[in-house]
């Protein structure tokens, strides 16, 4: 099956020398939300630019809906919404002409009716009137959103759109996403928050480098990424591990001073409790105990040093 | 022209247009400002001691030289600071991400440079009717110069505002290039008026050709026939519409 978005050994190298991309290929389905995570620098910004037309990539090429980006880019980009990472708004002019110029601009008649349902949904009708230096950052980024609605998109592409946003506006930000999903708009967004590429993502890619790592439906993701690590300190040192314990996946650290037991967040029952009990069975006295979630730096480490550790095998 | 994204076109027009209304007294009152300078200084001053020109009053005679120096001027600041702005302020990526290409952009910025100087120069126009009386021997002429004299330099202007990089880039052209060729383009005396040398080297002057058949249009006198004019002007058209298709083709400065 064929995807709205198909992009096919993508590569970019800016003139500067910088390599952004290499070689990455990736299918969107129709009504898929996709999150791409990556650190500062990994290409995130520089892939969903190609894919717009702000940028002339240097290799490979990319379809959306089935039309050439490069050669029949005007059926491209009428499918396409962008809210770029970088705020920029003509500073004297009322947000709702923002909106209705943009519409212009992609060759669509008035449509008032249907701004207001945008600007209402983007809790901006209040603000129509007044002039877009006025709004606060927040503000600005979803008269972002709205001028990248404003003449129905089928594919959006939001990168960082809660960079700068508070936690109130975040959620609010969820609920958006989440009416376009249920609108069938595909959606393309950046973060660099694992939590919130879990939330709204279908599926999440990881890009490091200018390489596409891997892609992965979000809830595969979790499970392999979603782990944690607890830590049970004890008071007297072991010298291994017990037998009737030997089926926890525990592991004993060099000083046998303390236990470490993985387990999964989202599983239904975790095992904590019957293991804190068997210790205690097995009189085996916990001085502390502490947890830690792998967080996505470590998802990062663990994806680019796999490679290596395969080379050293 | 099927396949032209009117509605875009009309989007950017009418978005510059705004911008110039919103400032219209300053918009029109410094080149009405220094008209009025212009007819003090040089009508007052030179007209004095030099009476007429080719059987033209002085005062009147500068009239057409006044009109194009401000539509050269407007022309080019208007559509270069036109297009550099959404490039400073960022803006400029929604042009880019839109199904606007170069012929939607061109004909929504241009247009509004070139409509902004066109009521300028009439303007100006009207302006002169309060110190000397203008008889205008074809006015169709007047306007069609007008008009394309308008297209080929915010053209130019919006090549300017594309290349340009810099504040100082974007006025470097219009102060270094555009006026000493109107000072020296036969805005203010007859080039039949300098020593034979010196004609010649005026003649090199593209913005000779077009004082001259603005001129003509005015009082039937020109430096240069009117097809040669006619032609110069067409010729800067067409090479201008080719450069900025080029750089949209290419991306040079918007998609690097
Ligand atoms: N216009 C440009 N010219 C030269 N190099 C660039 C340009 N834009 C980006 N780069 C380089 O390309 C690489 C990828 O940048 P990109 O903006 O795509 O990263 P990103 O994943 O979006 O990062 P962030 O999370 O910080 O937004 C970086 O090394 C960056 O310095
Ligand atoms: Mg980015």
């Amino acid at each position: 099956m064929t995807g709205i978005i198909q992009i096919e050994n993508l590569s970019k190298q800016y003139g500067s020398g910088t390599k952004a991309l290499s070689d990455v290929s990736l299918t969107i389905q129709e009504g898929e939300i996709i999150a791409l995570l990556g650190p500062n620098g990994a290409g995130k910004t520089t892939l969903i630019s190609i894919i717009c037309g702000l940028v002339v990539p240097t290799g490979g090429r990319v379809l959306v809906g089935g039309h050439d980006i490069r050669t029949d880019w005007r059926a491209a980009r009428k499918l396409i919404g962008l809210v770029p990472q970088e705020i920029a708004l003509e500073p004297f002019e009322k947000v709702i002409n923002c909106v209705r110029f943009t519409r212009g601009l992609y060759g669509e008649g008035p449509d008032d009716a249907y701004i207001e349902q945008v600007l209402r949904s983007l809790a901006l009708w209040d603000k129509r009137n007044a002039m877009t230096r006025e709004l606060s950052g927040g503000m600005k980024r979803r008269v972002l959103i709205a001028k990248a609605l404003s003449h129905r998109p089928k594919v959006l592409f939001l990168d960082e759109p809660t960079a700068g946003v508070d936690v109130a506006l975040r959620r609010e930000m969820w609920e958006v996403v989440d009416q376009l999903r249920r609108d069938g708009v595909t959606i393309i967004l950046t973060t660099h928050y694992l939590e919130e590429a879990e939330e709204m993502a279908d599926r999440i890619g990881v890009i490091n480098h200018g390489e596409l790592l891997l892609v992965k439906p979000t809830a595969d993701l979790m499970g392999e990424f979603g782990k944690k690590t607890l830590t049970i300190e004890l008071t007297a040192p072991l010298a291994m591990i017990p037998d009737a314990l030997s089926d926890r996946g525990l592991r004993l650290s060099p000083d046998g001073r303390s236990l470490a037991y993985e387990y999964d967040t989202r599983a239904e029952r975790t095992g904590i409790a019957h293991l804190l009990g068997d210790l205690a069975g097995q009189g085996i006295t916990v001085r502390d105990v502490s947890t830690r979630q792998s967080s996505l730096e470590e998802v990062f480490m663990s994806l680019v040093a796999e490679p290596r550790q395969e080379v050293t095998a | 022209m099927s396949g032209v994204n009117w509605p875009g076109v009309w989007a950017i027009f009418h978005h510059e247009m705004t911008r110039f209304f919103r400032t219209i007294m300053q918009s029109l009152l410094s080149p009405v400002l220094s008209t009025v300078l212009y007819f003090v200084v040089f009508g007052a001053a030179i007209g004095g001691r030099i009476q007429s020109v080719e059987g033209v009053e002085y005062g009147a005679f500068i009239v057409p030289g006044l009109m194009m120096l401000t539509i050269l001027q407007q022309s080019v600041s208007n559509a270069s600071f036109g297009i550099y702005f959404p490039k400073f302020s960022g803006t400029i990526y929604e042009y880019l991400v839109s199904p606007v290409g170069w012929i939607e952009v061109t004909l929504g910025f241009v247009g509004a440079a070139a409509t902004k100087a066109v009521l300028i120069a009439l303007v100006i126009l009207l302006t002169s009717f309060f110190f000397v009386g203008v008889h205008i021997l074809h006015p169709v002429w007047m306007l069609a110069f007008l008009v394309l004299t308008a297209l080929g330099f915010s053209l130019l202007g919006f090549i300017i505002g594309l290349w340009a990089k810099s504040f100082e880039q974007l006025q470097v052209v219009p102060m270094m290039v555009i006026t000493p060729l109107v000072f020296l383009g036969g805005a203010f005396y007859s080039a039949e008026m300098l020593p034979p040398f010196w004609e010649g080297v005026a003649k090199l002057n593209p913005v000779l050709y077009l004082v001259s058949g603005f001129r003509w249009s005015f009082f039937g006198l020109a430096d240069v026939p009117v097809g040669v004019s006619l032609v110069a002007v067409g010729l800067m058209i067409a090479a201008c519409c080719a450069g900025i298709r080029w750089i949209f083709a290419t991306g040079w400065r918007l998609r690097e």
